[in-house]
């Protein structure tokens, strides 16, 4: 498909009930589906001849901690043939378990790792889910909003132990999240600490 | 009477000089041979996006330099673009001219060290001397237009930050000039070189289809025979009116991509010059004052300069809720900045695409039955930084 309203047609006509809702905007399609038809979705658009995304870009989560199906999968895709860019995603909830892409992509390999190691969503049948870019024994998933940016524990080289230690972190002064938006409150935490003690007083 | 044979677990790195970084990789040998290879990434893991989505769009910018520390400007590139496409904000035509001109340098920072590299992981000193030479000249090109020599934050939303110092074009046209001899030098101590041919030709073979299983891009995949170059394909700022040519391997082997990156760097050096000649006098950043800050002397004058710079400089500028991946051609392949925003100053999610990662992955595809000797010339032919692996 030469232009990208052909294949918004062809993928919705296609795959009909599979597709939750279709868009096109910044020159790339953006696609939505529901998490059970995964598999079936990308063997589509990997071997129909109209369509030959060969390509696993990336793939990716963006956590909504707020929502009851909190974390959003994306994976980017790419035809070399035809020049276009698709953007696939679905919603799961925070303990489902979802299809591994290995078998189609095995570029999808680290990529999944990447994903478990910072959000922590599981894939089923991945050969070799581990973690990959935290440290041996991290515990957390990092890229979770609810994550804090200073992490939990800090390391040191600790001279009675003759060994690095892993610690809690203490700092001088945390990490200040600043309110623009109403200067002459303050900022949030401290806003709260002056409500507190007028509470008391 | 029967022997028990166990294979030899060998850990390669992450102290290694021919791990061009921190590679810690483990390798499964029977006897000389390559079994099975597990790279454990992530020593240079600084959370990165993590930091980005804590910061403003402004802020964000140097944490680009620092992935792929190698070519900076090349990443910053992807991330100036998505911002501006997410703004729809055009970029003035000199600043486009001179993100391009910095690129392709970027690109042969890049690709000299890269290959200069490979050749004193196969055994040959002087490359590496000779090639630095020319990255020191480069970097001094950085600093003079940055201000830094790798750590440039230098591209912004809606164009650069700075106009070029005076002087600076003529000197990157003399580089121009002398340059390409450099290249020929390079070419006489390896391309036809026996010893770095016996250990680069058929070592470490990819074919097409597996190019594109394994998420290659860059010149890992036009090594292997796929023309397919970002700049071409998907031209963003400038490139369309630039005309240079892309270089395309046949055999998929390490001294294809060797080649692929000596020929790029022609191409770069032509490209630069176009640059160099097409360059006019004119802004080097969009007027919106929303997102671009004040001169100095408007600052003092004038009210509304001093309330953007404030407001720049603390909250800074706001970006409509929108989704977007962009990507460039980066020196390594395929850079891309998947990019979500919520209305704030800051991004809500920002996902780095680094080609390295993806590459560094099919290592145990690569090497497989590869002798152990063969592990630097294949890691070093697959072009990886762990700046941008780890992220």
């Amino acid at each position: 498909m030469n232009n990208l309203i052909d294949l918004e047609k062809k993928i919705n006509s296609e795959l009909g009930t599979k597709i939750n809702s279709s868009e096109i905007k910044h020159n790339q399609i953006y696609i939505e589906i529901d998490s059970e038809d995964l598999i079936d979705v990308v063997l589509f658009v990997k071997t129909n001849k109209d369509t030959k995304f060969r390509q696993l870009i990336d793939i990716t989560v963006v956590d909504y901690p707020e929502r009851s199906k909190r974390f959003k999968i994306v994976y980017l895709f790419l035809s070399h043939e035809f020049n276009q860019r698709m953007i696939l995603s679905y919603d799961i909830s925070e303990n489902e378990v979802i299809a591994s892409l290995t078998p189609i992509f095995p570029s999808a390999n680290w990529m999944e790792r990447e994903v478990f190691d910072m959000y922590g969503v599981s894939f089923k049948d991945h050969p070799d889910l581990r973690r990959i870019l935290t440290d041996y024994g991290f515990e957390g998933h990092p890229l979770r909003k609810d994550f804090p940016l200073t992490g939990h524990t800090e390391v040191r080289y600790s001279e009675d132990q003759k060994k690095v230690v892993n610690e809690p972190v203490k700092l001088e002064q945390n990490y200040r999240n600043f309110d623009y938006e109403s200067p002459w409150e303050g900022t949030k935490y401290i806003k709260e600490l002056t409500d507190n003690n007028d509470k008391k007083n | 009477m029967t022997k028990k044979i166990k294979n030899l677990n060998l850990n390669f790195g992450p102290q290694h000089p021919a791990a061009h970084g921190v590679l810690r990789l483990i390798l499964e040998l029977d006897g000389e041979v390559v079994e099975k290879a597990d790279p454990h990434i992530g020593l240079l893991h600084r959370g990165t996006e993590k930091l980005i989505e804590n910061k403003t769009y402004m802020q964000a910018v140097p944490y680009f330099d620092r992935l792929d520390y190698v070519a900076p400007m090349n990443q910053e590139h992807a991330f100036a673009l998505a911002v501006e496409k997410i703004l729809d904000i055009d970029v003035p035509i000199r600043a486009q001219f001179i993100r391009v001109m910095f690129c392709e340098i970027g690109r042969i920072l890049s690709h000299i060290l890269n290959v200069t590299t490979q050749a004193l992981d196969v055994g040959a000193l002087t490359p590496s001397l000779w090639g630095f030479e020319e990255r020191e000249t480069l970097m001094t090109f950085y600093e003079r237009a940055s201000g830094s020599r790798l750590h440039a934050n230098y591209f912004r939303a809606g164009g650069v930050h700075q106009d070029l110092p005076a002087g600076l074009e003529t000197d990157i046209a003399k580089f121009c000039e002398t340059f390409p001899k450099i290249i020929n030098d390079l070419e006489n101590l390896l391309t036809d070189n026996r010893i770095f041919k016996q250990r680069n030709v058929d070592i470490g073979v990819v074919t097409k289809e597996d190019a594109l299983d394994y998420s290659f891009s860059g010149v890992m995949i036009r090594g292997s025979g796929v023309p397919w170059d970002l700049r071409k394909s998907q031209p963003y700022d400038c490139y369309n009116q630039l005309e240079f040519k892309i270089p395309v391997g046949k055999n998929g082997d390490c001294y294809d991509r060797y080649l692929c990156r000596i020929e790029e760097m022609k191409e770069s050096v032509k490209i630069i010059k176009q640059c160099l000649s097409k360059m006019e006098k004119g802004p080097i950043k969009t007027f919106d004052g929303k997102i671009t800050p004040p001169s100095k002397k408007d600052i003092k004058q004038s009210m509304e300069a001093l309330i953007h710079h404030f407001k720049l400089f603390t909250e800074g500028y706001r970006v409509p809720e929108d989704e977007i991946y962009t990507a460039v051609e980066a020196p390594k392949g395929e850079f891309g900045v998947y990019l979500i925003s919520d209305g704030s100053s800051k991004p809500y999610k920002c996902k780095i695409r680094a080609p390295g990662f993806s590459h560094l992955q099919s290592m145990d595809y690569l090497i497989k039955g590869h002798m152990l000797a063969d592990v630097p010339a294949v890691l070093g032919s697959l072009d990886i930084v762990f700046g941008e692996v780890d992220r």
